[in-house]
């Protein structure tokens, strides 16, 4: 036991780089695999929407620890040896995937479907209706929600620190077994959090006033 | 490599399984009854409360809102103790998930007070309502019907995340799964089959939340 100092303060704070470091790949390819998702939602053809849809029903209804267990136990059985690294980032990437995916396809589903008609008489194809009319309209509305999802990906990394991944809350709880400073260390990692999720928060918020104001707008033109 | 799967061990210990299982769905319910009575609370004091309260609901929500739930079980079960507030573990779970829950839902029960038409209030000012009696008798009710299904969701979210307590030793769901893998050496079955529970229960308090929004707000309404 030594008193809680400096140093352990600097400590924490230089794990805080590994939670944003996940939250961002996770983010970026949990976007990737969520905007596949998004589209096979939508999609005519009937297996692709149910098998998206099962996907994000499974993922949404199932605990993320359970998910994280599952992968770290799970692939290593068939003689995959993954590092936490990579058995963390496939689980988060898998699970921003599932919101990120619906919640995008809430946004396509929400551009009138005239848009659609439109550009079927104007001859276009399939692929360039969704990129060049759908898509630019649908990710205006996307962005708000998007920023949204974003802490509460921040906040899900916590989780990791259950498997021994260390990031932000792990290096609370190793520094407060070895200063035994509970009610000191907790209170700053909770801060750090704040600090990282609060800015997002408030930015979200301001968007969605942004865009309702903008249709307003555009309603009364 | 080949693995052999082997599920028999984890269904002679299903009794355990299920013990656990009814722990987390007890801890839930309660969460959800209690964190309710604080939203309710919390909203009527955002809404109309006096200015500090209004101020102290705003900082209790955006500090909850923007921390993890994890951090918030390891304040109230490592550090509390340290200013003589101590729990015990399954205690220490259900006040971080009423606190947490809480924080959510009053966000959501204050945006669906604030859908309520102004004109329904003024009609209960005119006839001589005071504000207490307007937020029960006029404002609360079509304003919870309003947000249901968001109130539903994040009672989802809230089950799903309490697997989360077990590493404060609370022994439901998974906290018995740990056990059960630690002593079997089965980790994958016995997650795949405790995964599954889940997916179970999460169905099932769906099914509920439609069957109470049924008879609460549609039944008998026309």
């Amino acid at each position: 036991m030594r008193p809680f100092s400096f140093n352990d303060f600097l400590f924490i704070l230089d794990a805080t780089r590994w939670t944003i470091v996940l939250s961002l790949l996770a983010f970026v390819l949990g976007g990737l695999l969520g905007g596949v998702i998004a589209v096979l939602r939508i999609s005519s053809f009937a297996p692709a929407r149910l098998a998206a849809a099962g996907y994000v029903q499974l993922f949404q209804g199932t605990p993320l620890l359970m998910q994280l267990f599952l992968i770290y136990y799970g692939l290593s059985l068939f003689g995959l040896r993954l590092g936490a690294w990579t058995a963390v980032t496939i689980a988060y990437t898998i699970y921003a995937a599932a919101f990120l995916g619906d919640i995008w396809r809430g946004c396509i589903q929400a551009i009138p479907k005239e848009q659609w008609e439109a550009s079927r008489a104007l001859a276009l194809g399939y692929l360039h209706q969704l990129f060049l009319v759908i898509m630019p309209q649908a990710v205006r509305i996307a962005i708000p929600p998007t920023v949204g999802f974003l802490v509460q990906l921040v906040k899900a990394t916590a989780v990791a620190s259950i498997i021994g991944f260390v990031e932000l809350t792990r290096a609370g709880q190793l520094m407060t077994n070895a200063t035994f400073q509970p009610m000191t260390v907790y209170p700053i990692v909770a801060g750090i959090y704040f600090a990282l999720c609060w800015p997002l928060s408030v930015w979200a918020q301001h968007l969605e006033k942004r865009l309702r104001v903008e249709n307003v707008m555009g309603r009364k033109k | 490599m080949t693995y052999v799967f082997q599920f028999g061990i984890v269904f002679d210990h299903f009794p355990q399984l299920v013990e656990g299982a009814l722990l987390t769905i007890r801890l839930a319910a309660l969460a959800m009854v209690f964190g309710l009575i604080v939203a309710v609370i919390c909203a009527y004091l955002r809404t109309s409360g006096p200015k500090p309260a209004r101020a102290l609901v705003a900082v209790y929500v955006e500090a909850v809102r923007n921390t993890p739930f994890l951090v918030q079980l390891y304040i109230i079960f490592f550090s509390l103790p340290a200013i003589g507030i101590r729990f015990e573990a399954n205690t220490a779970a259900l006040v971080a998930m009423i606190v947490n829950l809480g924080a959510y839902a009053t966000e959501i029960v204050r945006a669906g007070v604030q859908s309520v038409p102004a004109g329904q209030i003024e009609t209960g000012l005119a006839l001589g309502l005071k504000r207490l009696q307007i937020y029960r008798f006029i404002i609360l009710f079509p304003a919870i019907k309003a947000v249901f299904p968001a109130l539903a969701s994040q009672f989802i979210l809230l089950l799903l995340g309490s697997s989360v307590v077990s590493a404060i030793s609370a022994n439901e769901l998974t906290a018995v799964a740990n056990t059960l893998q630690s002593t079997t050496f089965r980790a994958f079955e016995v997650y795949i089959v405790v995964t599954l529970m889940y997916l179970a229960i999460a169905l099932a308090f769906r099914a509920l939340f439609a069957g109470i929004y049924w008879f609460v707000f549609i039944r008998g309404r026309t």
